[in-house]
C-alpha cells in the first residue's frame, strides 16, 4: 500500500485538527467554546499520532486507492457533484434527476452501447425511477423540490 | 408485562401495511449487496417524517429486522454477505447451494433468524424497563460519561485501527458543534450558510453510510466481474422446521452469543455470526462438514445476528447508547420523532415504544414467513446490476436529504460529508462512530456544560466527573474498552507477524 497516501490523507486530517483547535481557543466567548475546546485537543492528539505514525511508515488500516480506481469512479464522482451542486438548482430537481441518472446508467452498464435494446433499457429504467420518485416524494409526501429552468 | 396491553396499535390497518411493507422491502435491500440494514434505515428515515412516530418507528423497526435476514439471501446464493452480519453465512451457506440446496439453506437461515430473533425481542421486552429503572438515578456527569462510552467503545471496535476509530469519534464530535451553541446562542465554525443550522442528522446519516457506497460502486468501473447464477432447486419447509429443531445445539449457541453480544455497546451483528458460527463448529460432533455446506453452520450463524437485533436495543432505549451501527441511525431516527431514549422513555413514551417493541416481534414472524416465500425472488433482485443500484442510491439519498428541511444545503451536506467519508474509509476510518460522535455530541456537550456549571459552584470539576462509584464505573469501562482494544489490536499484529 502506498505509505505516501497515508502521509497525505493523516496529514490532511491533521490539518484541519489543527485549525479546529486554533478556532476554539482563539474565539470568544470562552464558555460557548468549552466542549469544542476539550473536543480539539483529543481531536489533535489523535490526528498528530496518525501523522507521525504514517510519517514512520507504520500506518496499515485501510487499503488506500489505485489509479485504475480513480479512473473507474472519475466519471461517476463528475456526474453526481454536477448534478448536486449545479443541475439540481438550475435545471430541476427532476430533470436533473433524470439526466444525471441515465448518464450514470450509460457510463457503468456493462451492456453494449452499439446495441439499441441496452438504451432502450436504460431510457425505461430511468423513466420509471424518476416516476416513482415524482410520485413518492411530490404527491405523497409533498416535498417542494427546486424548480429551475424545468421542474 | 405491560407490553401486552400496546399490542392493539400493532394491529391497526396502517401499522400492518408498514410492517409487510417494510419487511419485503427491507428483504429486498437486505438481499441486494451494497446496501447494509445501516444504510436502508438510514435511507428510510426521511419517508418516516410525514408519519406518526409510531407508525414512522415501526417501519425502521421492520427494515432493521429484515435487512439483516434478507442479506442471507445473497450471501448463501451468490456467496456475497447482503450485509456484515451476514459474513459468517456464506461460509456453510454459499457451499449448500452450490450442492443444489440453495432453498434448505434459505429455509434454515430464515427460521433460525426467526426463532433467534423472537429470542431476542423478548430479552429487549424485559431487560429494557429493569435497565431503565436503573438509570433513573443518572446525573449529568453520568449521562456524560455515558456519551463518551458510546463514541469510544464503537470508535475503538469498528475502525480498521483504534486511534482512527477513535478519531473519527472526535471528527463527529466536533461536526456535532458546528452551528448555534444552545446556552449562549453564538455561531460556532459556521464557515458556510449551508451550517448555519448546524449538521442536521439526517443528511449527514444517509452522505456517511450511502455515499460511500455509490463511490465504491463507480470504483469498481464499468466491466464488474459477473455474479455466479445458482439454480434453486424446491424444499420442503417443513423439513426445514425439523431440521432447525434437530439441530438444537448450534440453535441455542447462536441465539444466546447473539443476544449477549447484542447487549454490548459497539459489537455488531458481523462478530455476533461470526463468533457463533465458531463456537457451532467447536462443539459439534461433526466439525469437519463446517465450510462444507453443514446446515449448522447456517442456523447458528443466522440465529446469533438475528437474535442480536432486539438486545442492540436496550442500551439505545435506556442509556441511549447504540448497540449497533444500525441501532445509532435508528437513534436517529427516535430524535426526529421528538423522542429522546433515557430512563424515562417508558414513562414519558410508552404508547410509543411498546408498539416499536411489539411490532418488531409481529416482524420476525413476517420476515420469517416472506422471506421463505420471496427469496427465490430476492435472488434475481441479488443481481441487479451495481450501475443501476448506484443511480438508484444517489437519487435517493438526494431526494432524502431535501426532503428533511427541504433544503438544498442538507444536500451539500449529505454529498461533502459522504465524498469526505469514502476517502477516509479508504485510510482504515470508519463511519459508524463520526455517526455516533455527531448523535452522541450535543448529549455529550449539554451535560458536559451544565456539570461544569454544577461543579463551580460544589467541589470543581474533578471532583463531579472522576469521583462517586458511578463515575469510577463508567471511566473505567472507557479506559477499559479502549485499553482491551489497543491490546486486541497489538496482540493481532504480533499473530501476523
Amino acid at each position: 500500500m502506498n505509505i505516501f497516501q497515508h502521509k497525505i490523507s493523516s496529514g490532511l486530517v491533521t490539518f484541519v485538527a489543527v485549525m479546529v483547535c486554533y478556532v476554539s481557543f482563539t474565539r470568544q466567548p470562552a464558555d460557548a467554546y468549552l466542549f469544542p475546546r476539550v473536543v480539539s485537543i483529543f481531536f489533535l492528539g489523535l490526528a498528530l499520532w496518525t501523522f507521525i505514525k504514517a510519517l514512520m511508515g507504520r500506518s496499515k488500516a485501510g487499503n488506500g486507492l489505485s489509479i485504475n480506481m480513480f479512473k473507474n469512479m472519475a466519471p461517476g464522482v463528475l456526474i453526481s457533484a454536477m448534478y448536486i451542486f449545479w443541475a439540481a438548482k438550475s435545471l430541476g430537481f427532476y430533470t436533473a434527476t433524470s439526466i444525471a441518472f441515465f448518464l450514470l446508467l450509460t457510463s457503468y452498464d456493462p451492456a453494449p452501447h452499439s446495441e439499441y435494446k441496452s438504451w432502450f433499457k436504460r431510457i425505461i429504467i430511468t423513466a420509471s425511477f424518476v416516476a416513482i420518485m415524482y410520485a413518492l416524494f411530490a404527491k405523497i409526501l409533498v416535498v417542494y423540490t427546486p424548480r429551475g429552468m424545468f421542474i | 408485562m405491560d407490553f401486552i396491553f400496546y399490542f392493539g396499535e400493532v394491529f391497526t390497518f396502517t401499522s400492518m401495511l408498514l410492517l409487510i411493507g417494510g419487511t419485503i422491502g427491507g428483504l429486498i435491500m437486505g438481499a441486494t449487496p451494497g446496501l447494509s440494514p445501516t444504510m436502508t434505515v438510514a435511507l428510510l428515515i426521511p419517508f418516516t417524517f410525514n408519519m406518526t412516530p409510531v407508525h414512522g418507528l415501526i417501519l425502521l423497526g421492520a427494515a432493521y429486522t429484515s435487512t439483516v435476514a434478507g442479506g442471507a439471501v445473497s450471501a448463501i446464493l451468490l456467496k456475497i454477505p447482503g450485509a456484515p452480519a451476514n459474513i459468517a453465512t456464506t461460509l456453510d451457506g454459499n457451499a449448500m447451494a452450490r450442492k443444489g440446496e440453495g432453498a434448505k439453506a434459505l429455509q434454515l437461515s430464515f427460521i433460525s433468524s426467526l426463532i433467534g430473533g423472537l429470542f431476542g425481542v423478548f430479552l429487549l421486552i424485559f431487560l429494557t424497563p429493569v435497565l431503565a429503572k436503573m438509570a433513573n438515578s443518572f446525573g449529568y456527569s453520568h449521562t456524560f460519561w455515558l456519551a463518551i462510552i458510546g463514541v469510544t467503545v464503537i470508535g475503538s471496535l469498528e475502525a480498521g485501527s483504534v486511534v482512527k476509530g477513535l478519531l473519527s469519534g472526535c471528527i463527529g464530535m466536533w461536526l456535532a458543534t458546528i452551528g448555534f451553541d444552545d446556552i449562549q446562542g453564538v455561531k460556532r465554525f459556521v464557515f458556510h450558510p449551508a451550517l448555519g443550522g448546524g449538521v442536521n442528522i439526517i443528511p449527514a446519516l444517509i452522505g456517511l453510510f450511502a455515499i460511500p457506497q455509490v463511490i465504491t460502486m463507480f470504483a469498481k468501473g464499468r466491466f464488474q466481474t459477473d455474479i455466479e447464477q445458482i439454480i434453486v432447486k424446491k424444499h420442503p419447509v417443513s423439513a426445514a422446521f425439523r431440521e432447525v429443531f434437530f439441530r438444537k445445539r448450534a440453535l441455542a449457541i447462536g441465539t444466546s452469543i447473539g443476544s449477549v453480544i447484542g447487549l454490548i455497546p459497539g459489537v455488531g451483528g458481523q462478530i455476533a455470526g461470526l463468533l457463533a458460527y465458531d463456537q457451532a463448529k467447536k462443539f459439534s460432533p461433526e466439525k469437519s462438514k463446517f465450510g462444507t455446506g453443514h446446515s449448522e453452520g447456517v442456523i447458528a450463524a443466522e440465529a446469533a445476528n438475528n437474535a442480536m437485533v432486539g438486545p442492540s436495543l436496550v442500551p439505545l432505549l435506556t442509556l441511549s447508547i447504540p448497540g449497533s451501527p444500525t441501532a445509532a441511525v435508528l437513534l436517529g431516527g427516535l430524535i426526529i420523532h421528538g423522542i429522546f431514549p433515557g430512563p424515562n422513555l417508558f414513562q414519558q413514551h410508552p404508547e410509543v415504544i411498546w408498539p416499536f417493541i411489539n411490532s418488531m416481534l409481529i416482524g420476525q414472524i413476517l420476515m420469517c414467513i416472506f422471506g421463505i416465500y420471496i427469496a427465490s425472488m430476492a435472488a434475481r433482485v441479488a443481481q441487479v446490476p451495481q450501475s443501476i443500484m448506484a443511480a438508484i442510491v444517489l437519487g435517493l439519498a438526494a431526494f432524502g436529504s431535501f426532503a428533511v428541511q427541504q433544503s438544498m444545503g442538507d444536500v451539500y451536506v449529505m454529498a461533502v460529508l459522504g465524498s469526505m467519508m469514502y476517502f477516509l474509509e479508504r485510510f482504515g476510518f470508519s463511519a459508524a462512530p463520526l455517526v455516533l460522535g455527531l448523535i452522541l455530541g450535543p448529549i455529550a456537550e449539554s451535560n458536559f456544560v451544565t456539570g461544569s456549571l454544577i461543579s463551580t459552584a460544589q467541589n470543581g470539576p474533578f471532583v463531579y466527573f472522576f469521583t462517586g462509584g458511578l463515575n469510577i464505573v463508567l471511566v473505567s469501562i472507557v479506559v477499559l474498552s479502549v485499553g482491551f482494544s489497543f491490546w486486541s489490536e497489538i496482540t493481532a499484529k504480533r499473530a501476523t507477524h
